[in-house]
């Protein structure tokens, strides 16, 4: 039998939570930037993430300048990562992070595992919100699931989870899933979206609704689950500006399956043990230029931080963070210097703070807008002076945004006390 | 007769709106586009329209349950069905390779369906 101290306890320079893209991504960098002494963590008993069961195409036109299926991308970032000796345990869950960075995880080969990191980069992703963050009256039948759960027991477990089928909430995963239920055979009858406009990317509304001719409706709702043991029927009802459903409006479909795709959430339990301060609007943690947390020496990427739409931002974004765990494990620090102030329709921004000595190549600021703009210009003002005005013929908030602070801003600004981002309608 | 159609790219997630001068059936002018890909897939569109079509095979003897794939090119959009209920007949062994062939000339296109993930051999818990 080992000794108890090389049972659990292991040193590591760096620990990556998370072996989805934005993790693999994270860690060729870092590994590219010198650090070689990198274990990443994945609960799932494959690398790959979510990009497993996304078996659609449409991934990688950024990064690789070809169409990929989710799977295709991934394997060329486990390919690298493998090709590179990067450590990845698989079946591991971590349990906690201290502040100081000590890692406890659990796996059926180590038992309780507590690793020592020199800096952690936090590349957990995103979870779907269920059926009880609605509020949709009704019983709890059989027949409800998350359209990421259809996802995954069409593409990964080969199940189909019914026949006929209403998707609720347009957001992309339930446009995707509406094509896959069609191809698979089955009668998908509607997707309602409450809100004005979809959530989802244009390109798949024609793809995959207007194809098959699956109708969107929109300014439409479920007011009512009907069957007791499985699902019979939803009855859909119109709503008004305010959101709130018009009586008489009602029509009752019958169908047994129902899907919701009604928004992600950044998964941030580890975060929040670990004491990162959280944006209360992204749900994600407030970072710095070079994606550092509140706690020093932790970072965060990819879908954790905040959801994006596009698995290559996901992986431009983890590039960064490998870049920047990479300085801090050289001792080079980052803080909080300039605050990014949003308004005029500007929700967030990732990141929220800028140190004007760490920006020595074009800075990404990647954000979403509030409501529906057209015509419109995105401006970027330093100490209330406009550098940046961008024309944009629509911004929706289903669509990231992004604008980039250049190294120049800083040069001519070099006192700068505050950034503000904005949206303008001249 | 000349009259206009609109329509959104579906070449990258930009989601361009592409509109088309069309004189008795035949295109005219092409704008709204923000490159190249928009025109030629505005002129696919209104003529011969394509799609990829990606789909899972289930796999015997597989560490997975089910193997990803896709046509190695975009197939005619009418053939979509044809294609799938043929891709819904198949069953695999393992091992396959990412980017193998697993059912040539789908529908009759001329196009081959590739596996998109690679499935060593194992078993799945």
């Amino acid at each position: 039998m080992k000794e108890k101290e090389d049972y659990f306890m292991l040193n590591k320079e760096l620990v990556i939570i998370g072996a989805g893209p934005a993790g693999l991504a994270a860690a060729v960098r870092a590994h590219e930037k010198g650090v070689s002494d990198i274990l990443i963590l994945e609960r799932d008993d494959a690398p790959g993430g979510i990009l497993n069961q996304c078996i659609h195409n449409g991934f990688g036109l950024h990064t690789f300048k070809e169409e990929l299926t989710g799977p295709e991308y991934a394997g060329r970032f486990i390919d690298k990562v493998r090709e590179l000796g990067i450590e990845i345990k698989l079946n591991t869950m971590v349990l906690d992070i201290s502040r100081d960075k000590l890692i406890t995880a659990v796996n059926p080969d180590d038992g309780i595992l507590e690793i020592r990191a020199g800096a952690v980069i936090l590349a957990m992703g995103c979870r779907e919100r269920p059926r009880g963050a609605l509020n949709i009256p009704g019983s709890r039948c059989a027949g409800i699931f998350t359209a990421g759960t259809a996802q995954r027991l069409v593409n990964i477990d080969g199940y189909m989870p019914g026949k006929e089928v209403v998707i609720l909430g347009s957001g992309d995963i339930g446009l995707i899933m509406a094509r896959r239920m069609t191809l698979e055979g089955a009668k998908v009858k509607a997707v309602v979206e409450l809100m004005p406009y979809s959530t989802g990317l244009k390109r798949n509304i024609v793809q995959c609704l207007d194809d098959y001719g699956i109708p969107l409706l929109l300014s439409h709702t479920i007011t009512k689950i009907g069957g007791k043991k499985r699902l019979e029927s939803v009855t859909i009802s119109e709503v008004d500006e305010s959101r709130r459903p018009i009586a008489g409006t009602e029509q009752t479909i019958d169908c047994d399956t129902l899907l919701l795709s009604v928004g992600l959430l950044p998964e941030n339990e580890l975060s929040r043990i670990c004491g990162v301060e959280l944006s209360p609007v992204t749900g994600g943690a407030i970072v710095n230029e070079s994606l550092q947390t509140s706690v020093p020496g932790v970072f965060a990427c990819g879908n954790v931080l905040h959801v994006h739409d596009l698995v290559d931002n996901v992986s431009a974004e983890s590039y960064l963070a490998g870049e920047t765990a990479a300085a801090f494990l050289r001792g080079e620090s980052s803080g909080r210097e300039i605050l990014i102030k949003t308004s005029g329709g500007v929700r967030y921004t990732v990141p929220a703070y800028v140190s004007p000595s760490h920006v020595t190549q074009p800075l990404e600021v990647r954000f979403r807008v509030g409501e529906v703009y057209k015509n419109s210009f995105v401006s970027v003002y330093f100490d209330g002076q406009r550098e940046t005005h961008l024309k944009k013929r629509i911004l929706t908030p289903g669509e990231m945004e992004q604008v980039l602070l250049r190294p120049a801003h800083f040069k001519k600004h070099s006192d700068c006390k505050e950034i503000s981002i904005r949206v303008e309608a001249d | 007769m000349k009259t206009k159609k609109e329509l959104t790219c579906i070449g990258c997630p930009m989601g361009c709106l592409v509109s088309v001068e069309l004189e008795d059936g035949a295109i005219g002018e092409i704008s709204g586009n923000s490159c190249p890909h928009g025109k030629e897939y505005a002129e696919k569109e209104l003529t011969y329209p394509e799609r990829t079509l990606t789909s899972t095979i289930p796999v015997d003897g597989g560490e997975i349950r089910m193997v990803p794939v896709k046509t190695a090119l975009d197939i005619p959009k009418d053939k979509i069905f044809e294609a799938m209920a043929q891709v819904r007949k198949m069953r695999l062994t393992a091992p396959i390779e990412a980017g193998n062939t697993v059912i040539k000339n789908i529908a009759g296109t001329g196009i081959d369906i590739i596996a998109t993930r690679t499935v060593n051999v194992g078993v799945w818990i």
